[in-house]
């Protein structure tokens, strides 16, 4: 009898304390997820992540499931503790794996959780890479993707060299499918074409390619940067406007490179010390976050729909493909996109570039293509 | 003001005294490039390494030493954006522990450097990562987080599409983080414990890949940071931001003002010796010296003779009081790490990887030996337990006495 009484004791104590540190983790969690913009919440979250670090490996999915809802700062700050509790488990040998697994393979759950979870899992089997990566050529998670679509590559080559032509050809169609990253996009590409496969690029990537533009306006000594000129304040089409070198008109302007790049100092003018202003339309079927992706060489500002998103003064550091990723909110039908682009008067050779190209992407960088074409005819104020 | 002094001088004393052989940040404890109780293998071959340890993904970063744990920052993934934080051990090589987090900010780089080309800093408790995308991490000396900041997240114009490279540093309980560039340009003080900002000045809008140097007068001085820019050197208290005086003919944005025998050699109009200023008065140019221009590294002080390397890869001695040049010696460059000295030696990491060692001499400079590390590298090493800690992309390696 007492025999019993003491095993019932320790039992009460055992669930007590497990029902404790559940509360205590959660509580952490909530106070991690607290943290804001310039450190506010730093104090309380410091304490909690250091308390969270030290919970055994029952916390782990817990941490996980928390990233649903955390901002960027809190993703990291959870993170933290995550890797801390996870090394130990590793250890310990304590890791919960046919949770982590479950984990990765519910694909409501937070991407970053996921990819957090497939990285812990592998580094103690590394056999569940082939389990699980086939099965991510469309997912949220960027990474998981971009690994599937890694697999496929490689199948597509080894075909390829084997000159199994078309089931090659249909392992590239697959990988592209799910492809979002430029290197991986001209590997498949590139194999694709040659075996007579044609692809629309712009479309893939979600590229605007006919704008109307209007220019050049006064960028001497970078001014222009900052002055407001009549596209900024109405957008009329119709209208001559008064630029740098006398009356200027919108004119139809559209590019055929693969990613989009239209060359304002090709195209139309090397300018210097120029302002040049772009515009397009975005339809969008129902109203969704999505991100505008820019990249250029020349300092620039971007409205949508009336409304200034980001401006970046810089000048001549380089172009890459989705350099600038600006979140963006479009609504149901029409969105006017207008992008304001500043050429300085650097007589440089490397700082003559006066381009630029734009997407329309989800967070995940999957294109989204415009529902009609962009036809900037169509554009209105 | 006597408490405010002795707080601020205090911490800093007791950094330099307890790290001792640390290395614990970009330059060294006194961010001069100066190894002073260290004596590192003065011949060198292959049967100096006495570890190399894996590494993966990119990383321009050098290592920093803290009693017997050797930090290092990389980052992978094809955006750079996978921030990674480790700890190996000094004596066996053996990695202790690694930290994983995302980049809140932008990773767009040029193709030399690497998201990773900040150097951290410790205050011997706590280990400093910094990052391209202007993410700050706190974490103690076995990887448990402490703070994060992701200032790129706070303030999302204050970037660089070229990528950021300044080293922060800690002085007394402030980590001083520069993030200046082209657009919001700032540098900022954080507090060591919490990371909230103490402070945080505007900076010239222009794109600056400096790090900041400490000047201490005298023993009994109290400790300024020096923020070199386009502009010129600005002499700031750590503590407030406060500027204490100012140098401004302009200076260049990639190698760092160095201090020794308390005088600044500035990358400015060729390599330029100021007499520190004071409150009331500016600093005074001593001398400057067009044929001691330095490229990409920063200048070394060094048994009371300047040195600096050119972009053909001749390492330059100088006069300190006049800026003469005492002799030159041409080396097989090019150079992106900063040389670094002790015990009478210069060591000098080519971007080849060809560790050459230069004996010191009044009249020359020979070189006594030379490892081929045959891998990328642009980290300035660092030098602790009488040895040699350097990185490229791929390895860590310890360079010690056979």
């Amino acid at each position: 009898m007492q025999r019993s009484r003491f095993l019932f004791c320790l039992m009460f104590l055992f669930s007590s304390l497990t029902v404790l540190q559940a509360n205590d983790v959660e509580q952490d969690i909530a106070k991690i997820k607290q943290v804001q913009k310039e450190g506010q919440g730093n104090l309380t979250a410091s304490k909690a992540v250091q308390q969270l670090s030290q919970s055994d490996a029952s916390a782990l999915i817990p941490i996980l499931s928390s990233f649903e809802g955390a901002n960027p700062l809190a993703l990291n700050w959870l993170r933290g503790a995550f890797e801390a509790i996870a090394a130990k488990a590793i250890q310990q040998k304590k890791l919960p794996v046919k949770k982590l697994e479950e984990f990765i393979l519910d694909t409501s759950r937070n991407p970053r959780a996921r990819r957090l979870a497939y990285e812990t899992l592998i580094k103690v089997d590394p056999a569940a890479a082939d389990r699980i990566i086939p099965g991510m050529i469309n997912d949220a998670s960027v990474t998981l993707r971009r690994d599937a679509v890694q697999r496929l590559i490689n199948e597509a080559k080894k075909l390829e060299k084997a000159d199994k032509k078309d089931q090659a050809k249909k392992v590239y169609q697959q990988a592209l499918s799910g492809a979002t990253d430029s290197d991986q996009v001209k590997n498949i590409v590139k194999p694709l074409r040659s075996l007579g496969e044609k692809i629309d690029l712009q479309k893939h990537f979600g590229f605007l390619s006919e704008w109307m533009i209007v220019g050049p306006f006064d960028n001497r000594e970078k001014k222009g940067y900052d002055t407001v000129y009549a596209p900024e304040e109405k957008l009329d089409f119709a209208a001559a406007l008064e630029g740098k070198e006398g009356k200027v008109n919108w004119k139809s302007v559209n590019t055929k490179d693969d990613y989009g790049i239209f060359d304002v100092a090709k195209s139309i003018s090397p300018y210097k010390g120029a302002v040049m202003y772009c515009a397009a339309d975005f339809h969008s079927p129902q109203k969704q976050s999505l991100e505008i992706r820019l990249g250029t060489p020349n300092a620039w500002k971007i409205w949508v729909n009336g409304k200034l998103l980001f401006a970046r003064n810089e000048y001549h550091r380089g172009m890459v493909l989705d350099q600038y990723s600006v979140p963006v909110t479009v609504q149901p039908g029409k969105n006017v996109i207008l992008l304001k682009l500043c050429q300085n008067e650097q007589d440089d050779s490397w700082a003559q570039r006066y381009q630029f190209q734009l997407r329309i992407a989800r967070p995940s960088g999957t294109g989204v293509r415009s529902q009609k074409p962009e036809a900037t005819t169509q554009l209105s104020p | 003001m006597k408490n405010e002094f002795l707080k601020l001088v205090l911490p800093l004393i007791a950094v330099c005294l307890c790290c001792g052989a640390d290395w614990p940040q970009f330059r060294g404890p006194l961010t001069n490039n100066v190894a002073t109780s260290e004596t590192p293998p003065s011949k060198v071959d292959q049967e100096n390494i006495a570890w190399s340890a894996d590494l993966e993904g990119r990383g321009a970063s050098g290592p920093i030493v803290v009693g017997d744990k050797v930090f290092i920052t990389s980052t992978t993934g094809f955006k750079q954006d996978q921030l990674h934080v480790h700890c190996f051990d000094v004596n066996t090589g053996k990695r202790l522990w690694e930290r994983q987090f995302w980049a809140t900010g932008r990773t767009q780089c040029h193709n030399k450097m690497s998201v990773a080309t900040s150097t951290p800093a410790s205050d011997g408790e706590r280990v400093f990562a910094t990052f391209s995308s202007n993410d700050v991490i706190c974490l103690d000396l076995d990887g448990n987080l402490l703070w994060i900041r992701g200032l790129s997240h706070d303030f999302p114009n204050a970037s660089n599409s070229l990528g950021m490279a300044s080293s922060p540093i800690v002085v007394g309980e402030t980590l001083i983080v520069p993030v200046e560039n082209d657009d919001d340009s700032f540098t900022t003080g954080l507090d060591v414990k919490t990371g909230i900002a103490r402070w945080k000045i505007k900076r010239p809008r222009v794109a600056n890949w400096t790090s900041p140097a400490i000047l201490k007068s005298t023993p009994e001085a109290e400790a300024l940071v020096l923020l070199q820019s386009s502009e010129g050197v600005d002499a700031i208290y750590p503590e407030t931001g406060e500027t204490a005086w100012q140098y401004e003919q302009g200076a260049g944005r990639i190698p760092s003002t160095t201090v020794g025998e308390n005088i600044l050699f500035v990358p400015s109009n060729g390599l330029t010796a100021l007499a520190p200023g004071t409150s009331s008065d500016p600093p005074k140019v001593l001398w400057k010296e067009q044929k001691l221009s330095p490229a990409t590294a920063s200048p070394l002080v060094y048994q009371k003779k300047v040195f600096t390397v050119n972009r053909a890869g001749v390492l330059s001695c100088g006069n300190l009081q006049t800026g003469e040049i005492v002799w030159r010696l041409r080396l097989k460059g090019p150079f992106s790490a900063t040389p670094i000295a002790a015990a009478n030696h210069l060591y000098l990491i080519s971007e080849k990887g060809l560790l050459q060692v230069v004996q010191l001499s009044e009249e020359k400079g020979d070189v006594t030996g030379e490892i081929d590390l045959k891998e990328t590298i642009l980290a300035t090493p660092a030098i602790s337990n009488n040895s040699l800690f350097i990185r490229s992309d791929k390895h860590l390696w310890k360079i010690s006495s056979k």
